[in-house]
């Protein structure tokens, strides 16, 4: 019988019992009357896009693209990919300066990381700030990611041979983050590995994962890093490699983003891309063990991106970081943090995104951690900014307590 | 992953069995296809009459109070229903004559609560209605958008406002002496519609509106985060696709979100809801339980599955996986010793009565129980 098959609609829009569940748990739609909700973009304007392009409402640019109608929803809706997929299909107006600048990540971290000390003196000051928020509308109170002086790739390429000398290997998709802003979360995940017996290799080529692309109006270069990113993931695969990452958002683009966005293939490499907590988890459940400081101590308060969240995985870091004894854990309830990546830089987003924020980091302050535990780069950003309170990527955690 | 019970279902039965195991001491697990049925939730757990101390103890312990008094509560749509077990927002009344003059007050924009309806229906029991609306420019930015006015939108504007709220409901009353509310109060704190009717001069009634439900939402909040307190393992947004089995035992079962990494437990519990939740699945031909391909109550003949009177009562509601006494679940005739059905998944609730919450509970305890007393043995 072949019923569903014959009947599935694209993104299952047509599951939509519009229940409006996806509604209480948008966090845009509670702080953004200028946003129509999840249910609205989603779904219900996709009848009429379907009927003519003419129905695109533009109002579906201030969607964050966090996913949690998508956790939320009841039948299975890909809600935020209908939303993603409309604006990628329907917005035709070209992105902005600022949005091509912030989505660029790669470029700017290959074109900062020379001059960095310059590039971070200049970037804190408030000046400069002022001139980004009048010229480019980059919002002037939000405080920028540092770059570093030395790439991680760098790094990872002068000890080759100490990595090549493990039997087993693991291929690391470092992203733009660890290679140009924080390489030093690249070399703590080196050192947990290494730990377990597991060499790491970059992947033959590496291209930015492409999701502050996809979001601003740029899918077509994109398409293109993601095309180099399947290719060279499929030949460390071949080689019966896992490729690991260490950011929440970029595992989502290049597992689920790839396919339902921009159209690439990935099928046959899907199961092999891992967030390097999964991994690590596994090997441990599998027997493999880590030796942890005596002395160590934590409190540590845990938040699960909103992107692991619709991954799925937040699971494994949550229970490798209360593996490790010293550890005083609190896992904070489920809020989205605000940023959404290059959303809460723009200057019509930092209200919205702050007050999205507020019920994370009203609860953080009661908790009154050492450190904050997350997997993802932008959400540490904005809750350093917002709260003061450290955060560290649990891979960092790990390697920190490691003996 | 390792657990001591696998739960599928996140909804009122799931969560409940989750916290009930969680509170003697066991890891569990919960695979949550999305939200539930707390989200369309009317307050009500059921109308037994003989009063469960223990319903009314495990939900305090979350944080959730519950009042009990044999009764009849007021319906969304006007009418009355038998009701004994609620949330402290529904009232329960001995008789559906509740007073002689109803002010009835709703939002200017607001179209998810029936107000029309309500007067009719209380009129019918000799009540006098007055509906009024109340126009606050705090909810002014709402009303500029379509999807706007709706309940839990509503209710995060009005809760740190219900003092005002109270203000303007007390200019409006004339010589009433029941007024009827949306319920639109509440979200995050239980004890708002409490501290609403303690202000008003004359007792206040709050009266459902259209789904998301915002007392729903919040008890779904509260017994996630009293779970999760205690330890419990939500795995939200994910599937169960299939279970492993070995000499008619489960022993694991593998989600959409984690490929071919399995939940292994000693136990497992399916507590997947009826067709909404996609705990049963019906196609022209035959009716499914999709996890586990469980025996599912229910006859061959497709015509008998429904009743063309579409309010009547639907004999497809009544489906459902097929149990021994103890809840244990059936596959192709044979009793799965380690696999217990709870909730609206086993098909005997009788949605028109509304007992699908209070059997989701009870149903928890009768599982959690035998698992407990096993794991003692």
């Amino acid at each position: 019988m072949k019923i569903q098959e014959y009947t599935q609609s694209k993104y299952n829009f047509e599951e939509c019992m519009k229940c409006t569940v996806c509604t209480a748990y948008c966090p845009v739609l509670q702080v953004n009357p200028l946003f129509p909700g999840p249910k609205q973009c989603g779904p219900d304007e996709e009848r009429l896009r379907l009927k003519d392009p003419y129905f695109f409402n533009t109002a579906l640019k201030y969607c964050m693209n966090c996913k949690r109608c998508e956790v939320a929803c009841p039948s299975g809706v890909n809600v935020a990919a209908l939303i993603q997929s409309a604006r990628i299909h329907y917005d035709h107006t070209p992105p902005k300066v600022r949005d091509r600048i912030l989505a660029s990540t790669d470029f700017m971290g290959k074109m900062a990381r020379p001059v960095a000390p310059v590039v971070n003196a200049v970037t804190g000051l408030g000046i400069t700030k002022t001139v980004l928020d009048a010229t480019l509308k980059i919002d002037h109170r939000r405080s920028f990611p540092r770059y570093s002086g030395s790439s991680f790739t760098a790094w990872l390429k002068r000890h080759r041979k100490e990595q090549a000398a493990f039997e087993e290997q693991a291929a690391y998709f470092h992203g733009c983050y660890v290679n140009y802003n924080h390489p030093q979360l690249g070399k703590d995940l080196v050192k947990v590995l290494n730990a377990l017996g597991v060499g790491v290799q970059l992947l033959e080529k590496e291209k930015c994962c492409g999701i502050a692309m996809i979001v601003n109006g740029m899918s077509a270069r994109a398409a293109r890093n993601a095309s180099v990113n399947i290719a060279s993931i499929r030949k460390a695969v071949d080689k019966g490699l896992k490729v690991l990452s260490t950011s929440s958002t970029c595992v989502l683009t290049l597992r689920d983003e790839y396919p339902e966005l921009l159209g690439i293939d990935n099928d046959s490499v899907r199961e092999d891309i891992l967030l390097a907590t999964r991994f690590i988890f596994e090997r441990m459940e599998a027997g493999a063990t880590l030796h942890f400081r005596p002395d160590y101590h934590r409190r540590i308060a845990y938040h699960v991106p909103c992107h692991l969240e619709k991954l799925g995985w937040g699971v494994f870091s949550e229970r490798l970081l209360r593996r490790i004894p010293g550890v005083e854990f609190t896992l904070l309830d489920s809020n989205c943090c605000g940023i959404a990546g290059t959303y809460g830089f723009k200057k019509e987003n930092y209200e919205a995104a702050q007050n999205i924020g507020a019920p994370l980091f009203d609860q953080i302050r009661s908790v009154d951690p050492e450190v904050v535990a997350c997997d993802c780069e932008t959400c540490k950003w904005q809750i350093e900014m917002s709260t003061g309170y450290p955060v560290m990527n649990p891979i960092s955690i790990l390697a920190e307590a490691l003996e | 992953m390792r657990f001591d019970t696998v739960i599928i279902g996140g909804g009122l039965a799931g969560l409940t069995a989750g916290i009930a195991l969680q509170r003697e001491g066991k890891s569990t697990a919960i695979i949550s296809t999305g939200q539930n049925a707390l989200h369309f939730f009317s307050g009500s757990f059921e109308s037994v009459v003989e009063k469960n101390e223990r319903m009314i103890d495990f939900f305090a312990k979350a944080g959730i109070p519950l009042h009990y008094a044999p009764g009849v509560r007021l319906m969304p749509l006007g009418s009355f229903r038998p009701s004994a077990l609620c949330l402290e927002d529904t009232d329960i009344f001995p008789t559906a004559k509740v007073g002689s003059k109803v002010l009835i007050v709703n939002f200017m924009g607001y179209h998810d609560f029936f107000s029309t309806f309500l007067a009719e229906g209380l009129e019918k029991e000799g009540m006098q209605c007055r509906i009024r609306l109340l126009d606050l420019p705090e909810l002014e930015p709402l009303q500029r958008s379509p999807g706007g006015m709706r309940s839990v939108q509503m209710a995060r504007i009005l809760d740190p406002i219900w003092e005002k709220f109270v203000q303007e409901v007390r200019l409006l009353i004339k010589d009433e002496d029941i007024v009827v509310i949306p319920q639109v109060f509440g979200l995050k704190d239980p004890s708002t519609p409490g501290l609403i009717r303690e202000d008003l001069p004359v007792r206040a009634i709050f009266a459902g509106t259209l789904p998301p439900s915002v007392p729903g939402i919040r008890t779904q909040q509260l017994l996630g985060r009293n779970y999760e307190r205690l330890g419990g393992t939500y795995l939200k947004g994910d599937h169960a696709l299939r279970a492993l089995t070995k000499d008619n035992r489960i022993i694991g079962v593998s989600t959409k979100n984690l490929d071919r990494h399995y939940l292994k437990a000693d136990t497992f519990i399916l507590a997947s809801g009826s067709y909404f939740s996609k705990g049963l699945r019906s196609n022209p031909f035959e009716i499914t339980e999709p996890v586990f391909d469980l025996d599912v109550n229910y006859s061959p003949e497709r015509s008998d599955w429904y009743n063309p009177k579409f309010a009547a009562d639907q004999p497809y509601m009544h489906y459902g996986v097929k149990t021994d006494e103890n809840l244990h679940a059936i596959k192709g005739g044979t009793v799965i010793q380690n696999l217990y059905a709870i909730g609206s998944v086993m098909g005997v609730s009788h949605p028109r009565f509304g007992f699908g919450a209070g059997l989701a509970i009870r149903s928890a305890f009768h599982v959690t129980d035998q698992i407990v007393q096993e794991s003692k043995v």
